[in-house]
């Protein structure tokens, strides 16, 4: 196996999850396409860490730590988009311009 | 290397299947009108990049994606949509912009500069012999070497229980 098929399928999907977030009007479907991304940034951290030959493993921990993150975001984003759901009835974020001049 | 060897062994082959499915899971989470189709898509996205891991000899991270992931933020993303009401099919709503092709047009181009730019820095390395059961290295190094940032990841999960929590409560005062 070479390194360069997972940087390139690392970067297709990293472009999918791009391509939702500026097409998606649903807060919920912009975090999946979030997802998206965050799966696509783990493929390369682990293509790096399994086929660099790095003794400290650096790739392995480091998707771990992304991971966690990304619950942490999820959690964080849901909640913040439920509030706004009760605030206003609608998560889309094109209809979001209370703080727009 | 032609595409004929390339494709001559067999955990490449394995790799393109891998790699097609979850593309074509990722463009239907994307683009599908249903958000509840869209997570389920995710979750065979993510399961595919838990199969990449073990291809890759990082069992852990594997197992941690399927738990993690699948077994609980796709759960919650759920949750999400059934709170929220979602669009699904049947709604009249718009799920997507009208302008579609400046957003494809930037996605082409981040996917342009982030694949030259890693394969013309890494493509060097020729990947040897994976290596198998790292679990024990891994455990041995997150805590040992990286037992401080993994401490703050902890504190950081704590931060983001109490602050969804405290987001996500009815105002007892009103």
């Amino acid at each position: 196996m070479t390194i360069n098929q997972f940087l390139i399928l690392g970067a297709l999907l990293f472009s999918l999850g791009v391509y939702g977030v500026l097409v998606r009007r649903n807060a919920v479907a912009v975090l999946l396409a979030i997802e998206l991304m965050l799966a696509a940034v783990n493929i390369n951290l682990v293509a790096f860490g399994s086929l660099l030959q790095d003794p400290l493993r650096t790739g392995h921990i480091f998707a771990l730590f992304v991971i966690t993150v990304a619950a942490a975001e999820v959690g964080i984003g849901l909640a913040i988009v439920i509030l706004i759901f009760r605030n206003r009835s609608s998560v889309n974020v094109d209809e979001l311009d209370l703080m727009k001049w | 290397m032609s595409f004929g060897d390339w494709i001559g062994q067999s955990e490449n082959l394995v790799f393109l299947a891998i790699g097609i499915v979850m593309l074509v899971a990722g463009w239907w989470v994307v683009t599908t009108r249903n958000l509840v189709h869209a997570v389920l898509m995710l979750v065979v996205a993510l399961a595919g990049s838990a199969a990449l891991f073990l291809l890759l000899g990082a069992e852990f991270v594997a197992w941690t994606v399927v738990l993690v992931y699948i077994g609980a933020v796709v759960v919650l993303f759920l949750f999400g949509l059934m709170i929220t009401r979602a669009p699904l099919r049947r709604d009249p709503v718009r799920l997507d912009h009208q302008r579609r092709w400046p957003a494809m047009a930037v996605a082409g181009a981040v996917f342009a500069t982030l694949a030259y730019s890693t394969t013309t820095f890494f493509g060097w390395a020729e990947g040897g012999t994976v290596e198998r059961n790292l679990t024990g290295d891994v455990g041995d190094l997150l805590f040992k070497r990286f037992v401080i940032p993994f401490e703050a990841v902890s504190f950081v999960l704590l931060a983001a229980l109490i602050g969804g929590i405290v987001l996500a409560r009815k105002d007892p005062k009103e």
